[in-house]
């Protein structure tokens, strides 16, 4: 596909796609979204990269081999699972830690949930580009 | 015919490696036997270590006379045979491997006899089922040592399968996997409803270890392994670990019709059959192979009776069979070693190039012929009066011990007496010459015994024979004295007839064997209808591989999902769980319209004739779906959906440019699959609606929006529910992703080669 409109385009919405990504993913506990739509969404601005401007392109957008965001998606989900022994509860609890946190409001949260679910992100991600672009280098 | 790899170039053997194994033998043999003392006067000797306590295993080991007895064999001659191997093979390159072969086979051996476990004996069971495998196949460089070492492995391996289903069936039958104790509960477990599968069970895996008829053809067969381990496998080992099986469960189940019955029919035919076919053979071991399975059978016979007579012959006739079998099959090694033959006609006046070797095989023939005063004749004098303690019939049984102990005589004569003191005048294939002393220490000692304990019978009645009859009985009152001379009565008079036929046979040998020849071709080939079955085996899985995985991925999906229809539907009509029609009152115009969306999408896709309108039409399929989730406010999936319908258009919009043209390639199997879509699709909506009749249970539910806020801080259930409360399989699901994904990449790239980088 060797169109100058879809490719200056991709650049904005690939960028646009993986914040909304980005948004889908920490919103996802409490609205609609999650680690894994979100990472379903930042594969499609890849792919719509890939299919504007090529896998060359693309991979080197990328930076990192997708098996490999694939791999460490994993990892860190694992982690995130471990983290909980640590602490002395059972496998894959969540962890909470409420900065700034006031008896009316909860202040900022963080929590090992959300480092799972990042990790789940970054499996989705990776593995769905490391399919597309396998695939689309092989036609 | 030499399918050994005998080298012994360097008679001081292979170095530390091959004494190692002697050592470790020999320090077993002698801690075995200072428990003898103790087990002669009736106790017993239990450890247990815990191994999996959740499954109710243990590696429980029992020493008591019948465990002793076997352990002091496998140790005794394990020490001896390691010893013989070092120098009958040494330099040969894969000693080490041998060594260690041999070695575990002797230790799982010792773990099978000493196991108070049902798995724990399984599990050594089947080690020596590698073990042997890997021993018999050691001489893998021939197309036949393969095969007999598959043979072996198969026909064993099979009967291990069904011994562990009758393992567990006895197990949960009796509430304890500890041999000990069920085998205390008899008149339970005889009684009980599970009785006759168990004992099927069980059978079907000691006759084929034993080598039972009709189970009996691999071992002849698995005389392709080297010599030392022939007299190993086939003397104490390998093939008497059925035999000890049925003799451990003897307390426990002998004494219904179906034990009686089936032991003693199949003992006695498997003793007759095999020591007719001993008698034809020409191959010095493959003579002694068959006089084995007549062994095995004679000691099944008598583990089927219940008498004193009997045990104490089973005993006794165990000990004696040890003993001179290994040490004949050592002997048969030497002369192999020396001429370079083993041809029984070839074969002649040995006896003055090997006079050690002619003494043991003189002492161990005698004792196999049954002469007095060898343990043999006392062996056999007790086997004659067993079988005329049977109950009934025991005429029959006695002119079939008869007769296949006539044929052992011809056999002991055939093996030990003819290569040393016959004159051939036929030139042997090598200058003869007398053996190492490595070589000579086994037969020498193991057919001295035999003759050592016939003079003092007493020696092995108070130490093995009384304990095993106990192990077998419950009291040392039931075994019968062993002596030499006990007057004249009914077994002294068989003995007799049985000097007077086996000599007889042993003079009309060659006569006899055109005879035999005949009879046996004429008889059903079992070893020829091994073939057959594998074959007809490897023919069935061709043709089921050729319809189920054609390589054509479209007929992978036809035959799952059919597999999918047939399994649903043929449970919905066997439980009659038709579903009654819904009610639709509560339909509004939008669930219609979304229907016809929907089912208009499928219909284009299964009807068009350009592959880029099917993709639209699935993804309209898609889109509908997507919108029936928004409908009922599942947003989360929505979006999953049409995220996902988006990839699947890119994906295969790729691999569009690969595939052929639609039209070209099986429009006529279109309505066939569109036939079986249907069904499938009719078919989970009726599981759907039986599903909604009975009412939802919505305590899951409640609890993740009670607790979902409080405890894990997210108000969006779904995803805390992938998250937090079910987190770890959310972790299973994502490893699958990254598996799917790098086997995907994997078969992607490995097909073709990639062209620039």
């Amino acid at each position: 596909m060797n169109s100058i409109i879809l490719r200056v385009g991709t650049r904005y919405l690939c960028g646009l796609l993986v914040l909304f990504s980005l948004y889908m993913l920490i919103r996802g506990h409490n609205e609609p979204g999650g680690g894994f739509i979100g990472g379903l969404i930042g594969s499609t601005g890849f792919v719509l990269f890939a299919l504007a401007c090529g896998t060359a392109d693309a991979r080197a957008a990328l930076k990192v081999m997708p098996q490999n965001i694939a791999m460490a998606g994993l990892g860190i989900a694992l982690l995130a699972g471990i983290a909980a022994a640590v602490f002395g509860d059972a496998l894959f609890t969540g962890q909470w830690l409420f900065i700034n946190e006031t008896p009316e409001d909860k202040g900022i949260p963080l929590s090992t949930v959300l480092v799972f679910d990042i990790g789940v992100y970054l499996v989705v991600f990776g593995s769905i580009l490391s399919i597309v672009f396998a695939m689309e280098e092989e036609i | 015919m030499n399918d050994d790899t005998a080298t012994a170039t360097n008679p001081t053997g292979n170095g530390l490696v091959g004494l190692i194994p002697v050592g470790i033998a020999l320090l077993l043999f002698g801690w075995f036997l200072s428990l003898a003392p103790a087990i002669a006067e009736g106790q017993s000797l239990r450890l247990v270590w815990d191994w999996v306590p959740s499954l109710n295993i243990s590696l429980s080991f029992l020493v008591d006379g019948l465990s002793l007895t076997f352990a002091l064999l496998i140790s005794g001659i394990g020490a001896l045979v390691l010893l013989y191997s070092n120098t009958y093979l040494a330099g040969h390159p894969q000693f080490t491997r041998f060594a260690l072969f041999l070695t575990s086979f002797m230790l799982a051996m010792l773990g099978l006899v000493l196991a108070d476990n049902l798995i724990g004996l399984f599990v050594f069971w089947e080690l020596t089922t590698i073990t042997s495998y890997l021993l018999i196949g050691f001489g893998h460089d021939t197309t036949k040592g393969r095969r007999s070492a598959l043979q072996a492995l198969f026909v064993t391996g099979a009967g291990a399968l069904a011994l562990l289903a009758g393992f567990i069936l006895l197990g949960f039958s009796m509430g304890s996997f500890e041999l000990s104790v069920i085998l205390a509960q008899a008149d339970t477990l005889k009684a009980h409803e599970m009785y006759l599968p168990i004992l099927i069970l069980i059978l079907a895996g000691t006759f084929t270890k034993s080598a039972q008829f009709p189970f009996h053809f691999w071992l002849p067969n698995a005389m392709a392994a080297p010599t030392p381990v022939s007299a190993f496998l086939h003397s104490a080992t390998m093939v008497k670990a059925g035999v000890y099986l049925m003799a451990r469960l003897h307390p426990g189940m002998s004494g219904t019709d179906v034990w009686f019955w089936t032991l003693t029919i199949a003992g006695a035919f498997t003793a007759v059959f095999a020591s007719i076919l001993a008698l034809r053979q020409t191959d010095l071991k493959q003579a002694l192979a068959y006089t084995t399975l007549m062994a095995l059978g004679t000691l099944t016979l008598f583990l089927g009776q219940t008498s004193g007579y009997a045990m104490t012959a089973f005993a006794t006739f165990l000990v004696v069979h040890s003993l001179y079998k290994a040490s004949l099959f050592l002997v048969v090694g030497c002369i192999d070693h020396a001429t370079g033959t083993r041809e029984a006609d070839v074969l002649g006046g040995l006896g003055r190039v090997m006079p050690v070797t002619a003494f043991a095989a003189g002492l161990a023939a005698l004792s196999m012929a049954g002469f007095p005063p060898f343990l043999g004749f006392i062996g056999k004098e007790l086997k004659y009066a067993g079988i005329l303690a049977i109950g009934s019939e025991p005429f029959i049984f006695a002119a079939a011990l008869l007769t296949a102990n006539a044929l052992m005589f011809a056999v002991a004569g055939i093996v030990a007496l003819r290569p040393f003191w016959q004159r051939t005048g036929i030139a042997l294939p090598r200058k003869p010459h007398e053996a190492p002393w490595p070589m000579l220490a086994g037969p020498v000692i193991l057919a001295v015994l035999g003759a050592l304990f016939g003079v003092y019978p007493d020696l092995l009645q108070t130490s093995l024979v009384d304990p095993t009859v106990k192990s077998l009985l419950g009291s040392m009152e039931d075994a019968k004295e062993l002596q030499l001379w006990a007057g004249v009565n009914m077994p002294l008079i068989l003995s007799i007839a049985t000097v007077a036929l086996g000599a007889a046979l042993y003079l009309g040998h060659k006569r006899l064997r055109p005879a035999l020849g005949r009879l046996v071709d004429a008889s059903p080939q079992f070893d020829n209808g091994w073939d057959t079955f594998l074959a007809g085996l490897k023919g069935f899985a061709a043709w089921q591989t050729r319809i189920i995985q054609p390589g054509i991925l479209r007929r992978y999906i036809f035959a799952t999902f059919a597999t999918v229809l047939v399994a649903i539907g043929g449970t919905m009509i066997a439980r009659q769980a038709m579903p009654a029609l819904p009610d639709l009152s509560d339909v509004t115009f939008q669930n219609v319209a979304l229907v016809v969306l929907i089912s208009a999408g499928a219909l284009l896709t299964a009807i068009t004739s350009s592959r880029i309108a099917a993709m639209a039409a699935l993804g309209v399929v898609g889109i509908g779906v997507a919108m029936i989730f928004i409908v009922f406010s599942a947003p989360d999936v929505a979006i999953t959906q049409l995220l996902v319908e988006t990839l699947v258009v890119v994906l295969v919009a790729v691999a569009l440019l690969r595939l052929p043209v639609l039209d070209q390639n099986g429009r006529d199997r279109r309505p066939v699959d569109a036939i079986l879509a249907g069904a499938i699709g009719l078919s989970v909506t009726l599981v759907l609606l039986a599903v909604l009749e009975t009412p939802l249970d919505l305590r899951l539910t409640e609890y993740f929006e009670v607790t979902s806020w409080p405890e894990a801080f997210g108000r969006n259930i779904v995803n805390v529910i992938l998250v937090d409360f079910r987190a770890l399989d959310t972790f299973g699901e994502v490893a699958v992703v990254v598996i799917a994904a790098l086997s995907a990449y994997a078969l992607l790239r490995t097909t073709h080669p990639r062209k620039d980088p």
